[in-house]
């Protein structure tokens, strides 16, 4: 593996019921850089997120993630790890304080370091002042906080983030957005979204989905001349079925 | 890690008042019965002492109560067991497990462990009682700690049982009524001896449980409660395993 990346996915194959989600998608991540994975709904995003997390095994092809492969090392390659599905892995009854506790754990963050890394995680997410609130208690844009605290908690060098700011109001989703761009100065991030101006905003590089499979990959400079990144977009994913005007 | 969610799943367990009530509930039932069996053999006891042979204070209240408390360990077990890995999900948050570097045996186990916690309290709280009748004079302490080592094989068995129902579905109500299913069916596998014959006999619970409760410590019921619980919880294991894959 390269070592200017810090994620690394070759060839990745995954098919449910003999449905085949993701077909031999490949990707690569360097520190520092913000990668938006477009696509329609079913285009296999999140199943290449969650493989890329680990929570799903391919069918075919390898991850590496900072060196380590998530199927021949898994603990230790999912310890550089941070990931938000698509619903907030959130537990309502605890307080935020507490859930970032039991996340840092589980992610092996030490004990010395527990306490700055929840500190330095709600401060970024904009929580200092939520946790000794109960998680039930927060608004939608909040909660999402918390989803990204927990997968920033333990420092991890790539983080996953899926549809990040469905479901949130105009300013939530100005604010997330400029906490991913921040994130993205740090670590490596990869960005699951269909929203289009997200990924404008937000990202370094962006890589089309359709059908399982990546059609188109370019830095987003490229779309400061010539066709607009909407304009790839629908003729890429839709074919002929829309007309851009 | 195991400790991490073992902490985490009996701290979850109290906050809904369910468990709180639970212990309420239970423990006002098996002070009942342990009382009115105690008056039961003092109303006999000058009849009990002509016989041969004759079932002592500890075989009337302790070893009553413990067998009353066999069956409704069995019986609530659904109602603790079921969300363990369903309510995680549905909600989503099992994803936050399968991308943090745990492994799945330390999860399974960190769930065990958790609930265990909560039925070793029942059984504490029985034992005290069973343990009181030493301040009314000579008890068979011998027949108590069986009976305590019975509810502790019986708990784990059914723990195991129970974990490996929540990990099949996202519907804590379908984990319920299949582990209750499949407890009771164990229980009352041997109510008629002629279907399944010596089959039935080993594989059932009441039989196992009420030697214990007999006072009498046979390898062969220890091992069968031991064997039943490493299989549920090895097929748990197995199970998020093949489902990741």
């Amino acid at each position: 593996m390269g070592e200017e990346y810090t994620i690394q996915a070759k060839d990745l194959v995954r098919s449910y019921g003999g449905r085949l989600a993701v077909d031999h998608v490949s990707l690569q991540v360097r520190r520092g850089e913000v990668l938006g994975l477009l696509g329609v709904n079913g285009a296999g995003k999140s199943s290449t997120m969650n493989m890329l997390a680990g929570v799903r095994i391919p069918n075919q092809g390898t991850v590496f993630v900072s060196g380590y492969s998530l199927t021949d090392d898994p603990l230790q390659a999912r310890a550089s790890l941070g990931y938000l599905p698509e619903k907030p892995p959130i537990y309502p009854e605890l307080t935020v304080d507490e859930y970032l506790i039991y996340c840092a754990r589980l992610r092996r963050v030490s004990s010395a370091k527990l306490a700055s890394n929840i500190e330095q995680a709600k401060t970024r997410c904009g929580l200092e002042n939520s946790g000794k609130r109960l998680i039930r208690n927060l608004s939608k844009g909040y909660q999402q906080r918390v989803g990204i605290a927990q997968a920033i908690v333990h420092q991890p060098n790539i983080i996953i983030l899926d549809e990040p700011t469905v479901g949130l109001d105009p300013v939530q989703i100005v604010q997330i957005r400029k906490l991913i761009r921040e994130l993205g100065n740090d670590h490596s991030v990869i960005l699951s979204t269909h929203i289009l101006p997200e990924v404008l905003t937000v990202c370094d590089r962006v890589m089309i989905m359709r059908a399982g499979r990546v059609v188109y990959e370019a830095p987003i400079s490229a779309f400061r001349e010539g066709e607009s990144l909407e304009q790839v977009f629908i003729r890429l994913t839709c074919g002929d079925e829309v007309e851009i005007t | 890690m195991i400790r991490t969610i073992a902490v985490r799943e009996f701290k979850s367990l109290f906050s809904s008042p369910l468990a709180w009530l639970t212990l309420a509930v239970l423990q006002f039932l098996f002070a009942w019965i342990f009382f009115s069996r105690i008056e039961l053999f003092l109303q006999y006891q000058a009849r009990l002492r002509s016989l041969d042979a004759a079932p002592g204070i500890t075989e009337i209240a302790a070893s009553g109560m413990f067998t009353v408390a066999g069956l409704v360990l069995l019986i609530i077990t659904p109602l603790f067991t079921s969300r363990s890995l369903a309510e995680e999900r549905r909600s989503g948050s099992l994803k936050l497990i399968l991308s943090s570097p745990v492994s799945l045996t330390s999860v399974v186990m960190g769930k065990f462990t958790g609930l265990f916690g909560f039925y070793l309290i029942i059984i504490l709280l029985l034992a005290l009682m069973a343990f009181s009748l030493r301040l009314g004079g000579p008890a068979d302490i011998g027949q108590i700690i069986t009976g305590i080592l019975g509810l502790i094989l019986l708990s784990i068995t059914c723990i195991s049982i129970g974990l490996f129902m929540s990990s099949l579905t996202a519907q804590p109500t379908v984990a319920a009524i299949s582990t209750f299913a499949l407890l009771f069916f164990l229980w009352i596998i041997k109510w008629d001896v002629k279907t399944g014959g010596a089959l039935a006999t080993y594989l059932s619970l009441q039989e196992h449980f009420t030697s214990l409760m007999s006072g009498y410590l046979a390898s062969v019921d220890v091992i069968y409660f031991l064997l039943l619980s490493i299989l549920f919880l090895s097929l748990t294991i197995w199970w998020l395993d093949w489902e990741r894959n």
